[in-house]
């Protein structure tokens, strides 16, 4: 299926509704927050599926309360893998033409993720990456910058695409695109997954500056950076 | 002492197949065929050690290793990560298919998307 197949949405109005793209937000233990994003979310992207990966909190029943479909794996499996069955679902499920991926933790801002799907659209490309290095100052330490930098570099050098952050949850994917991802790596490794999968499939992409909204919840839920030992191991022997 | 470098090559080699192999997607039948002959060739091995632990002494010393109990040692950390590369592979496949197996269930009992 093509994206001129799905639902013959007009093309909203820059602060309309986006209706012709499904927020695809992996969960796992937010509870205390979850409610508020999808809420917030849904003023802009009345379509969220949310992939509760087995969480032992409420957050299942906080993100039906904000207004996500949700999708319960029955036990925790990683965020790759959640990824991997939000994306199943809306393939399965809806005729959507584009998904976006959506963190849970609120640190994405959904007018990036319109601005990044009107640019698909216009632009007709087949993903859109976030990146955070694209535009201005970022605050990110100088540690967790030069192990992004070098993730970027790594992924430009394996794939061929010049990319500046490898590791950002926001990217909008387009319906053939996303038809032709198999996510395997469970776990955090699966970003750079992503991007080796995307790249084969030679379709058009850029990257598109985004902001991130570094909070003390967002920090304290974030990855440490020995995390990027283990995703290297992840993705090295498995 | 100048013998000594048979060993070093042997237990070189025999780390970096275990490393390289780990690297390598898991083959067919060739691979456990292989894995099979590998234990068996150990028990031999053993079994030998057992028997005729001279036998093992004189090997050692063909190999520049001081002893047989110490060439025994040696046989045993390459077999030791062998191991630990066999039961990494299987928790890797057993692990992709609980994730399939999981995640129809949870594709299976989502509800319906709303309808427009």
């Amino acid at each position: 299926m093509t994206p001129s197949d799905g639902p013959q949405s007009p093309s909203p109005a820059p602060d309309g509704p986006v209706t012709d793209a499904w927020l695809v937000i992996p969960l796992y233990n937010e509870a205390p927050v979850v409610r508020d994003v999808i809420a917030q979310a849904r003023r802009v992207f009345p379509l969220v599926v949310a992939v509760d990966d087995g969480s032992v909190d409420e957050s299942a029943a906080q993100a039906r309360a904000g207004g996500a479909v949700v999708v319960r794996h029955p036990l925790n499996l990683g965020q790759g893998a959640a990824l991997q069955t939000g994306i199943s679902y809306v393939l399965e499920r809806t005729d959507a033409p584009y998904l976006v991926t959506f963190d849970a933790d609120g640190q994405h801002s959904v007018l990036d993720a319109a601005a990044m799907v009107r640019a698909a659209r216009d632009e007709d490309l087949a993903f859109v990456l976030g990146s955070r290095f694209l535009q201005g100052p970022s605050p990110v330490g100088w540690l967790k910058r030069l192990v992004l930098r070098t993730a970027a570099a790594a992924a430009s050098h394996t794939t061929g695409m010049r990319l500046t952050d490898a590791h950002n949850g926001l990217r909008v994917i387009r319906r053939d695109a996303a038809a032709q991802l198999d996510l395997r790596q469970n776990r955090m490794a699966h970003a750079s997954e992503i991007i080796r999968q995307l790249a084969a499939t030679q379709l058009p992409w850029r990257e598109f500056p985004v902001h991130i909204a570094y909070t003390d919840y967002s920090r304290g839920k974030g990855q440490s950076l020995w995390n990027s030992i283990n995703i290297l191991v992840d993705l090295l022997f498995s | 002492m100048s013998s000594q470098i048979i060993i070093q090559v042997l237990l070189i080699a025999a780390v970096a197949v275990v490393g390289w192999t780990m690297l390598r997607s898991p083959g067919g039948a060739r691979h456990q065929a292989g894995r099979r002959l590998l234990t068996l060739a150990f028990v031999v091995f053993a079994v030998a050690a057992i028997v005729a632990p001279s036998l093992l002494t004189r090997l050692a010393h063909l190999v520049g290793v001081g002893r047989g109990t110490d060439l025994l040692l040696y046989a045993l950390v390459v077999a030791f990560l062998f191991q630990i590369l066999s039961s990494f592979r299987r928790n890797a496949a057993r692990e992709r298919q609980i994730t399939r197996l999981a995640r129809r269930v949870a594709l299976d009992d989502a509800p319906s998307p709303p309808s427009p």
